[in-house]
C-alpha cells in the first residue's frame, strides 16, 4: 500500500495537496486515476450523482467483569462503497477488495439502476481538499493506547465502584475505541477525507441487598483521546455514578401509571428530542411523506420556549463530524425556532429531490451501508427558567434524570423512552425514587406541552448510538431542565 | 498440529487458510486457538411506490481469530486475507492476550466434546435469483398491498433480499467444521391514511425462508401487510386500567426473547438476570413448555454445530412451568458449574456468547379467536416499542399498540399506551397458550394470554 504519485495532469493541484495534507487515497492503495475511472464508469446518462466511499476502521475493546479484565478484542476492516443515484433510485455495491477490477464491478452494479447507456460527458476532475476544520485534533499516538493502560483504567473503576458501597456486587466495564479513516470521491468534484477517532467508557453495576437486586449504569466518551478519561479522574466519577444509580434503585418504589406532569433533567434526557422530533425531521421520511411531520414546515410543532438545533460542529463530541459521509461540511441546523418547524435534516439525495438546503447530515454506519439523513448532536437551547422553580411548579408528577433507550414510529409519531433513574415530585419537592418506567407520547404534539425551559442546557456525556434501517451511528443529545405539562407514564401503580 | 476431521468442505481453501493461521498462532506462543471464517453474497432490492428505490449488491468475507496463551485470551478479526495482514493479525492477537488478566475458566472446550457428525440440516438453497426476479417480487408484494384497500395511500417500500454464505470453524484440537446457508426474504411496509383526519398508520408483514420455493406468494405477504396497516386507522388512547392482555404471535415472541436472555449463561453468572438460581424451580405457568432445537431441518436458527464446534441439540428449557435448563456455552457453563448446552453463538471477531437456535413454545389447543373470545375487557397487543425491560429485576414497561377487546371481540384500535408488569409474574400469569405456532424466525410463539397487566393511557 505505497503512496502513489498523482498523475501528470494533476501536477498543479498536487502542489496544493502537499500544503493541505491531502486525503490519503493512497492509504487505500487506490490512485486518484482509479477513483476517477470508477466515477467515470458510473457516469451514465441518467445518473445524477455518484460517489466512492473508502473506509478503514480499527476497533479495539477491553472489558472487565468480576474484578478481572478478561477480554480484549481488535477488529480491522477496510473497503469501499460505490453508489450511483438516478432520480429517486440508488444503486449501491461494496467490496472489501480495493483493486481496480473490484471498483469496476462495484461501479457496474451501482449504475444498474440507471438503466441507460453511457453518457458522453465526463465527471469533473476532483478538486482535492480537506475538511475546513478539525473538531477532533487527536494525534494517532494519543488515540492508540497500550492495552495495559486500559486494563489499569478498568481495574481502578472496579475498585472505586465497590468502595462506593459494599452492596455493589458486580461491576462490568468496557472501554471501546475506534479509529476510522475515510475518503470520499464524488461526481460533483470533491475528493475529501477525514480521520474520525471515537471512544467510549461504559460501566454497569449490580447492587444486591438480600433478595433485592438492582442495576445502575453510567458512561461517557466522544471523539477524544485516552487522557480524557483520566482528566480529574473522570473515570472514577463515572464509576461512582453507576454505583450510585444501582444503590438508589434498591430503595425505588413502583412507578405510577397514567397522565401526569413530568420534569426532565438536563443532558441525556434530551433523548426525548431525538425520538419525538429528530427522526421525524429526517428528510427521507418527509420526501416520501411517511413522517408525521410531513408538510409541517413553517407550522407550530412546539411551544414558543422551544428552540431545537442539530449541530455537528461541536468539538470532541460523539455526534460531531468535520464532514458527513458524502464529504459535506457538517453544520448547525435550526430545526425548530421558538416552536416553529424550520428545517429538515438532509443528505445530498434528499436535498436535491426536495429542493431544500443541504445540511451535512448524510451519514452511514460503514462502507457496507448506504447514506441516510441522520442526526448529529440534537439539543434544545437554554431557556430562562430556574431549574428549581421548574420542579417547585409541579404538585404531583415525575422527575426523570436518566434514561435507557427510546424508539419512535415515524409514521404515526408515537415515541417512547424509558427512565432508568426517576423520582416522584410531591408538592414541588423531589421525593421517593421510582423504578424505571416508559414514557409515551406523540411527537408532533409533545413539545407543544413544554411550558418551562431551564437556563441549564447540558449535553449528554457521549454514550448515544442511533439505529435506523439497521445502521448504527454515534450521536449526541442535550437538554436543559424542562417541564412537560402532561405525558403518559407507563408504571404499574394507580 | 492440525489433524483434519473429514468434512464435506475439508478441501475448500478456507480450511487450509484456517490451518495456516492456527499454525502461525502456535508459533507465536498460543497454547490454544480457534478461527472462524465467514463469507457471503447478498442482493437486496427495495421498491417504493412501484419503482426501484435501492439496489444493493455485495460479496464479503471475514476472518476471526481467538487465541489462548495459558489462561489469557484475546479475539481479533479482519476482512483482509492477505498473507501480511494475517501475520500481523496473529501477532496483534497474541500481544493483546498477553495484556489481559488470567481467567481460570477460559479455554477451548475439551477435544472430546467436538461434534463427530455434521448433519445436513437443509439450510442451503443454491437458487441464485437475478436482479429482475427480485425486483418483480418486491413490486408484486407492494402492488398487492396498494390493491387491497384504497386507504393504502403510500408505502415505506417492499424489500426482497437474498443471501447465501458459508461458515468455517476450526480450532487447535484439529476440529474443522463447515456449513452453507441461505436466506430469502420479502417484507412489505404500506402506509394507510384516514381520509377524514389525514392520520397515517404504518405496518408491515414479512417472511423469511432458507429455501426460495418455500416463500409464500408476494401477493399474500403484501395483502397481509395492507390488512395490518388499515386496521390500525382511527387508533386512540384508552383509560389507564388493569386488564387481561393477549399477545399476538409476534409480540408473544418478544416475550420469549426476553425469557431467552434471562436464561442465557452470561446474564446468569454476572448476576444480571431475574431468573438467577431458579434452575429446577417453577418460573412460569404449568401450561408453558419451551424447547430450543438446533437441529430442526431447514430451521432459521438451525446449525450443525455451535460456535465452539459442539453438536447442536434439542434442549428442554422449561417443562410445565419448571426451569429445566439454561442456555450455555463452555465458558458460561463452567462459571455456573454446568456443561455447555451447545448454544455457543459466534460472531466473527468476538469471543463466543450464548444464543438461541430455534427457541419455541409448545402450542396449546385454543385458537386465537377463542383466546380473544375469553376476554371481557382487555388489550390485544400487536406491536411493542421501546426498551423498557430491566433484565436484572424483570421490571417491564413498554409502549404498545393493538386493539381494545370488548365482550370477546376486537372493538377498536389503540395506540400511545404502555403495558407494565414484571416478567417474573407475567410468565406465571400466562393463562392460555394458542395453537397457532408458526416459525417466522429463530424465536417463535403462539398467541398468549396474560391474566392481568397495567395498561397506562389517559
Amino acid at each position: 500500500m505505497g503512496y502513489t504519485r498523482p498523475v501528470a495532469h494533476r501536477d498543479k493541484e498536487a502542489t496544493i495537496n502537499i500544503m493541505l495534507e491531502p486525503v490519503q487515497l493512497a492509504k487505500f492503495g487506490v490512485t486518484e486515476r482509479e477513483a476517477q475511472h470508477a466515477l467515470d464508469r458510473l457516469n451514465v446518462r441518467d445518473v445524477d450523482y455518484a460517489d466512492l466511499y473508502f473506509e478503514s476502521r480499527t476497533s479495539e475493546s477491553v472489558s472487565m467483569e468480576e474484578g478481572i479484565v478478561k477480554r480484549a478484542a481488535k477488529s480491522v476492516s477496510q473497503g469501499v462503497g460505490v453508489r450511483a443515484t438516478a432520480g429517486e433510485k440508488t444503486g449501491f455495491a461494496y467490496s472489501d477488495e480495493l483493486t481496480k477490477k473490484d471498483l469496476e464491478i462495484a461501479a457496474d452494479t451501482a449504475r444498474y439502476i440507471a438503466n441507460s447507456p453511457r453518457g458522453d460527458s465526463s465527471v469533473p476532475v476532483p478538486t482535492q481538499r480537506r475538511p475546513t476544520r478539525d473538531l477532533y485534533p487527536i494525534e494517532r499516538e494519543k488515540a492508540e493506547v497500550a492495552t495495559a493502560d486500559r486494563v489499569t483504567l478498568l481495574n481502578e473503576i472496579d475498585a472505586e465502584a465497590r468502595r462506593y458501597d459494599p452492596r455493589i456486587k458486580n461491576v462490568m466495564a468496557s472501554f471501546n475505541t475506534e479509529y476510522k479513516v475515510v475518503a470520499v470521491a464524488t461526481s460533483d468534484g470533491a475528493l475529501v477525507g477525514d480521520i474520525q477517532p471515537l471512544s467510549r467508557l461504559q460501566i454497569t453495576c449490580i447492587a444486591e441487598d438480600c433478595d433485592n437486586r438492582q442495576v445502575g449504569s453510567f458512561g461517557g466518551g466522544g471523539r477524544v483521546g485516552f487522557e480524557y478519561y483520566r482528566e480529574d479522574n473522570r473515570h472514577l466519577s463515572y464509576a461512582r455514578e453507576a454505583a450510585r444509580e444501582a444503590i438508589l434503585n434498591l430503595s425505588a418504589v413502583d412507578a405510577p401509571a397514567g397522565v401526569m406532569p413530568v420534569v426532565l433533567a438536563g443532558g441525556w434526557p434530551g433523548i426525548l428530542l431525538h425520538e419525538a422530533i429528530g427522526h421525524g425531521l429526517e428528510a427521507d421520511f418527509n420526501r416520501k411523506k411517511t413522517s408525521a411531520f410531513s408538510n409541517l414546515i413553517g407550522k407550530r410543532v412546539a411551544s414558543d420556549v422551544c428552540t431545537i438545533v442539530d449541530d455537528g460542529t461541536l468539538p470532541f463530541r460523539r455526534g460531531s463530524l468535520n464532514m458527513d459521509d458524502e464529504g459535506t461540511s457538517t453544520s448547525c441546523t435550526t430545526l425548530i425556532e421558538k416552536g416553529i418547524l424550520r428545517r429538515y435534516i438532509t443528505d445530498k439525495l434528499n436535498a436535491r429531490l426536495m429542493g431544500i438546503p443541504l445540511t451535512g447530515n448524510g451519514r452511514r454506519e460503514n462502507y457496507q451501508s448506504v447514506v441516510l439523513p441522520r442526526m448529529t448532536n440534537t439539543f434544545m437551547m437554554a431557556g430562562e427558567s430556574d431549574p428549581q422553580d421548574i420542579v417547585r411548579s409541579v404538585k404531583k408528577g415525575l422527575y426523570a434524570v436518566s434514561f435507557g433507550g427510546g424508539q419512535v414510529d415515524i409514521t404515526n409519531g408515537k415515541f417512547v423512552f424509558s427512565a432508568s433513574e426517576a423520582y416522584l415530585i410531591e408538592d414541588g419537592r423531589i421525593t421517593t425514587p421510582v423504578k424505571g418506567a416508559t414514557l409515551i407520547g406523540n411527537g408532533p404534539e409533545i413539545l407543544t406541552k413544554v411550558s418551562m425551559v431551564g437556563r441549564d442546557l447540558k449535553l449528554d456525556n457521549g454514550i448515544g448510538t442511533c439505529g435506523k434501517d439497521g445502521q448504527s451511528v454515534p450521536v449526541g443529545v442535550g437538554l436543559p431542565t424542562i417541564k412537560i405539562e402532561e405525558i403518559t407514564v407507563g408504571g404499574t401503580q394507580r | 498440529m492440525l489433524q483434519k476431521y473429514t468434512t464435506p468442505d475439508a478441501a475448500n481453501g478456507y480450511a487450509q487458510l484456517a490451518s495456516d493461521v492456527l499454525t502461525q498462532a502456535k508459533a507465536c506462543g498460543a497454547t490454544e486457538a480457534d478461527i472462524v471464517v465467514a463469507d457471503g453474497e447478498t442482493l437486496s432490492v427495495q421498491v417504493r411506490v412501484g419503482t426501484v428505490d435501492r439496489l444493493t449488491k455485495a460479496r464479503e468475507k471475514r476472518l476471526g481469530l481467538r487465541v489462548f496463551i495459558g489462561k489469557r485470551s484475546a479475539t481479533t478479526s479482519t476482512s483482509d486475507f492477505s498473507r501480511e495482514s494475517l501475520e500481523r493479525l496473529v501477532g496483534d492477537t497474541c500481544t493483546l492476550a498477553r495484556a489481559v488478566v488470567e481467567d481460570d475458566v477460559s479455554g477451548l472446550p475439551d477435544a472430546a466434546q467436538m461434534t463427530k457428525e455434521q448433519p445436513n440440516l437443509d439450510l442451503y438453497d443454491e437458487t441464485v435469483l437475478d436482479t429482475e426476479t427480485q425486483i418483480d417480487w418486491a413490486k408484486r408484494g407492494e402492488a398487492a398491498a396498494f390493491a387491497l384497500d384504497p386507504r393504502i395511500t403510500n408505502s415505506e417500500g417492499a424489500e426482497f433480499d437474498s443471501s447465501s454464505g458459508r461458515v468455517v470453524l476450526a480450532n487447535s484440537h484439529g476440529f474443522v467444521g463447515s456449513y452453507k446457508s441461505s436466506n430469502f426474504s420479502l417484507s412489505v411496509s404500506p402506509i394507510a391514511t384516514e381520509s377524514r383526519t389525514g392520520a397515517m398508520q404504518r405496518d408491515a408483514w414479512y417472511e423469511v425462508q432458507r429455501k426460495f420455493a418455500r416463500l409464500a406468494s408476494a401477493e399474500s405477504i403484501g395483502q397481509e401487510a395492507a390488512r395490518r396497516a388499515v386496521r390500525r386507522l382511527g387508533a386512540r388512547k384508552v383509560a389507564t386500567k388493569r386488564v387481561p392482555v393477549v399477545f399476538d404471535q409476534e409480540t408473544a415472541g418478544s416475550l420469549l426473547a426476553n425469557l431467552c436472555s434471562a436464561v442465557s449463561g452470561y446474564g446468569l453468572y454476572k448476576r444480571a438476570s431475574f431468573l438467577l438460581d431458579k434452575l429446577g424451580q417453577t418460573i412460569a405457568s404449568d401450561l408453558l413448555t419451551l424447547y430450543d432445537d438446533g437441529r430442526m431441518v431447514g430451521g432459521l436458527g438451525s446449525r450443525p454445530f455451535d460456535g465452539e464446534g459442539l453438536a447442536t441439540r434439542k434442549n428442554a428449557i422449561v417443562e410445565r412451568g419448571v426451569l429445566k435448563s439454561y442456555l450455555l456455552d463452555t465458558y458460561s457453563g463452567k462459571k455456573l458449574g454446568l456443561p455447555s448446552t451447545g448454544n455457543a453463538s459466534r460472531s466473527v471477531g468476538e469471543s463466543p456468547s450464548v444464543g438461541p437456535t430455534n427457541f419455541y413454545l409448545v402450542p396449546g389447543l385454543k385458537s386465537q379467536e377463542e383466546i380473544i373470545g375469553s376476554v371481557k375487557e382487555g388489550l390485544y397487543v400487536t406491536e411493542l416499542i421501546g426498551f423498557g425491560i430491566n433484565m436484572v429485576t424483570g421490571d417491564y414497561s413498554r409502549g404498545a399498540c393493538g386493539f381494545w377487546i370488548e365482550n370477546g371481540e376486537l372493538s377498536y384500535p389503540v395506540e400511545e399506551i404502555t403495558i407494565a408488569g414484571n416478567l417474573k409474574q407475567m410468565f406465571k400469569d400466562i393463562e392460555i397458550i394458542g395453537s397457532d405456532l408458526v416459525f417466522r424466525g429463530r424465536i417463535a410463539s403462539p398467541t398468549l394470554k396474560i391474566s392481568e397487566m397495567m395498561v397506562a393511557g389517559n
